[in-house]
């Protein structure tokens, strides 16, 4: 599918952790610098092949907008291909197909980002025109009104027409008292209808700008280089005045377990989803989302997981069980557990089963076995991030616009071969504390109403 | 066996090249020791070796009233294998950072394996035992095919589910390829635990075996590790013969009632065979009408001039014994009419008139540059080299590729574009849409 977002695919991502580099590994050497007007550039070379992945990550997502406005940063993004003074509607992105580049972008909470994958020889060309969309946007009537007709059906293909994402959206809203988190990235369809050109010519101007901005310049190019070709293009652009830090409204420590229950006719696959509110990397204490990273590999990733083996295998009360941790975040994130039961097995049993599972990993911590096997398997997920210039690219830019600096990314292994099993037994005593969390359930809606729609 | 020579037979560099700047990267056709033919290519920079094969026998071996026996398969293979149970055969992978793969498609089954250098021998050591000794224990299938079956029963209501298998069954009716490689509710739950074995017994042998290795390893060892993973399967398959199809029910529009706030659709047509001398004319005529990029007709029509859809795309899709061109999109209930007649309308232009002679031009410099970008990670390459070996078109392909492209005319753009649109489209929708309803009666 064409897409111009891509949120859900960033979560997992994020979630599989910011996992690049061991700092002793042969890897890449990495370039960071700032240029005098603020944007950050990081340069991962990779001579491989003769092609380059250039991105620009602007530090504003969907939890910077306005109340009253979702979806806002998400529509502008869509909005940036819709031309400038210079280069008409069209223009970047005939100029990117020609050369037989790639283009997309996406946004997510804290960040939004334009990327161009294209032969190394072009990385002048694409840098020229993303430099001038970051001051030069120009809309009209005539091209907002049909993209916002587009983003409305994004949302319809990603949520309306999508029982599980209905619920995950109404878990966050709960989850979130206080935070700007608990709005979905998309956006409410009802503030969604209503944005204007003037709204997304107010969020770019307030947003886009050189001290707002980290580029990402990963593939066949060396450092020296691209240093002297951001100059030329990004360089030349003047910075805002100091920008103030991203402080948003902080969560209160939370009191009271909650639970929702979202009843649609289509459900042919009931599912249980719980979010605990826990420290992302950036908010956290030093190893608190490293061993929270462990957790949830060790309770919900794969079929030897404690989840899916109590689960699944040994009560046989569910088809599939799992658990992902997002690092990544500006303010506090969540630890995620979810499963669907076995035909004739109800919710309340399923979650009753994992609270035991829980229950159990408080009371009794991991076993050395379980650490070391995770931990070999969660750095080698930074060896095999060498093998993608785009992977890597992503992780950097995750990371940089979330808190993170290069040299996070960089000792991330060792960060993860430092966290024990006390740590890992500790982060479960303190966070999954069911008083922190909010559980759906998502069931088949049997109402005679809903029958007669179907 | 470790000890002999795999002999060098031939070796394709090739340069992978954008505009200008241009890589080496060698192909080396290697055999090994027990005689298995494999494409490798050396790469030093990243400490891993990517394994990527495929056995001819898909879905397509699949028995009617038991679909989805291939994809059940595959799904249990790393669940218990040799003296290991599904538990200690996890484990065996987790310690060390293995990846296995393996997928059904209709014509194959395909797999794929990563690993760091280091444990290269005990990786291609498991895959050895997943492929000759599967267990299939019971617990574990009745496990995983529960899992399947869960799966079957949400996709009763997804809309793009049920827009895509009434496709293919409309069009491939008492034909393999019309029935999904993950079968039914009804066909999944009659596989027995025999069907699994009989599936594994006839497809995975070493003739119609396609092999391409990309890491740091030399020949020799990369013989001796794929004999390692590959050498104690049978010589020979026993396949059926799959009959060569044409689609049917072009022209029909077909819509499946569902109560979902976007209507889904699907639509396609006869293809073209990958080894027809029309393919390339082909492939580039629908990257111009609804390939995958921010410049195709439909993405303008559809989604930029009217906003009508998030996504509108066009492929090829082409199997051993049949071919189409398939497409989708998305849209809004009270628009689906719309939406459509506006895809038809491009369809028939593009039918009658072919593409203009400068967006010939974009489109074949497109494909050319876009090339180096599927070639730029280990896993990529060695994808790419299967399905090169798959479609039988020589290890110099990737250096002649461009010259094909070069070579096809705005004439082959028209007359391809009239063969291939021409022909009328099968349409079906899963949704509500206002204004729509099946062209004749069905069912």
């Amino acid at each position: 599918m064409l897409s111009k977002i891509n949120f859900a695919a960033i979560t997992l991502v994020a979630a599989l952790s910011a996992s690049p580099l061991a700092a002793e590994q042969a890897g890449p050497e990495i370039a960071n610098s700032t240029l005098a007007n603020g944007v950050e550039l990081v340069v991962i070379p990779d001579h491989r092949a003769p092609v380059v992945t250039h991105m620009i990550w602007y530090k504003v997502g969907a939890a910077d907008e306005t109340p009253g406005k979702s979806g806002l940063a998400h529509f502008l993004e869509h909005l940036m291909f819709k031309g400038t003074a210079k280069n008409p509607a069209g223009k970047f992105s005939q100029v990117v197909a020609r050369m037989g580049g790639q283009e997309n972008a996406f946004t997510a909470q804290d960040y939004t980002g334009y990327y161009q994958r294209t032969p190394s020889e072009q990385l002048k060309t694409v840098m020229d025109f993303e430099a001038d969309r970051m001051t030069g946007l120009q809309l009209t009537d005539e091209v907002v009104l049909p993209e916002r007709n587009v983003i409305l059906e994004e949302q319809n293909q990603r949520v309306g027409n999508n029982p599980r994402a209905r619920l995950g959206e109404q878990i966050d809203a709960a989850l979130y008292l206080n935070n700007p988190y608990g709005k979905p990235v998309i956006g409410w369809r009802h503030e969604m209808e209503q944005l204007s050109r003037d709204d997304a010519i107010g969020f770019y101007r307030r947003f886009y700008a050189p001290n707002n901005a980290v580029v990402v310049i990963a593939g066949d190019v060396e450092p020296a280089q691209a240093r002297a070709l951001a100059e030329e293009t990004y360089g030349k652009i003047p910075p805002h005045a100091a920008r103030a830090p991203r402080i948003r409204p902080q969560e209160p420590p939370p009191v009271a377990a909650r639970s929702l229950t979202l009843a649609d006719a289509r459900v042919e696959m009931p599912v249980l989803q719980r979010s605990y509110l826990t420290p992302s990397f950036a908010t956290g204490k030093r190893g608190e989302s490293e061993a929270l990273e462990v957790l949830a590999h060790i309770l919900g990733n794969g079929s030897n997981s404690r989840l899916y083996r109590a689960l699944a295998v040994d009560k046989q009360v569910a088809v599939s069980a799992d658990a992902w941790y997002d690092s990544s975040a500006l303010d506090m994130t969540k630890f995620t557990i979810s499963g669907s039961p076995r035909p004739g097995v109800a919710l309340p049993q399923l979650e009753a089963e994992m609270d035991a599972v829980i229950a159990q990993i408080i009371d009794k911590g991991i076993t050395n076995e379980e650490l070391e096997r995770t931990k070999t398997r969660l750095i080698a997920d930074a060896v095999y991030a060498q093998d993608n210039q785009a992977s890597m690219a992503r992780w950097y830019g995750t990371a940089l616009t979330t808190g993170g600096t290069v040299n996070d990314v960089r000792h991330w292994p060792d960060r993860i071969r430092a966290v024990t099993a006390d740590q890992v037994k500790d982060a479960a005593q303190q966070w999954l504390d069911k008083r922190r969390s909010v559980t759906g359930y998502l069931i088949k809606d049997v109402s005679p109403r809903a029958e007669k729609r179907s | 066996m470790n000890r002999f020579v795999a002999s060098i037979l031939c070796a394709a560099i090739v340069l992978i090249a954008g505009a200008g700047a241009a890589s080496a990267m060698t192909i080396e056709k290697i055999v090994s020791p027990a005689g298995i033919e494999a494409w490798l290519v050396r790469e030093k920079a990243v400490p891993l070796i990517t394994l990527n094969y495929a056995f001819l026998g898909g879905a397509s071996q699949d028995e009617p009233d038991k679909a989805g026996t291939a994809h059940l398969a595959a799904d249990l293979l790393d669940e218990g294998a040799g003296d290991l149970d599904g538990k200690l055969f996890h484990e065996r992978m987790e310690n060390h950072a293995i990846e296995l793969g393996f997928q059904v498609g209709r014509d194959y089954f395909h797999g794929s394996l990563r690993v760091l250098n280091e444990y290269r021998d005990e990786a291609f050591g498991l895959l050895r035992l997943a492929l000759s000794s599967p267990r299939f224990d019971a617990d574990a299938i009745e496990r995983v095919r529960g899992q399947e079956l869960a799966t079957l029963q949400r996709d009763t209501t997804s809309p793009n589910d049920l827009a895509g298998r009434r496709w293919w069954q409309t069009a491939f009716p008492n034909h393999p390829y019309g029935r999904d490689t993950k079968g039914t509710l009804e066909t999944m739950s009659r596989v027995k635990a025999d069907d699994l074995r009989n599936y594994v017994r006839r497809v995975f042998a070493r003739n119609d075996l396609k092999v391409s290795i990309v890491g740091d390893v030399d020949p020799q060892t990369a013989g001796t590790l794929i004999d390692r993973a590959f050498g104690a399967l049978p010589e020979k398959n026993d396949l059926k013969p799959v009959a060569d199809a044409t689609p049917k029910g072009l022209g029909r529009r077909i819509v499946i009632d569902v109560d979902v706030p976007q209507a889904v659709v699907t639509f396609g047509g006869q293809g073209i065979a990958r080894n027809d001398p029309d393919f390339m004319a082909a492939y580039i005529v629908n990257h111009i009408l609804g390939g995958g990029s921010f410049s195709s007709r439909l993405y303008r029509e559809v989604r930029e001039k009217r906003g009508l859809a998030y996504g509108v795309n066009t492929g090829l899709v082409w199997f051993k014994n049949a071919a189409v061109v398939l497409g989708g999109t998305a849209t809004r209930a009270d628009r689906t009419a719309d939406a459509l007649s506006v895809i038809e309308q491009e369809i028939k232009r593009m039918a009658a008139e072919g593409p203009a002679a400068d967006e010939l031009e974009a489109a074949k410099s497109f494909l050319k540059g876009t090339y180096a970008l599927s070639l730029d990670t280990s896993g990529k390459i060695a994808v790419q080299l299967t399905q090169i070996q798959i479609d039988n078109l020589g290890i110099d392909y990737i250096q002649r590729r461009s010259a094909l492209i070069d070579a096809v005319t705005l004439e082959d753009a028209k007359r391809v574009a009239r063969r291939l649109y021409g022909g009328g489209m099968l349409v079906t929708v899963a949704g509500r849409p206002k204004g729509l309803t099946s062209s004749e009666t069905l069912e």
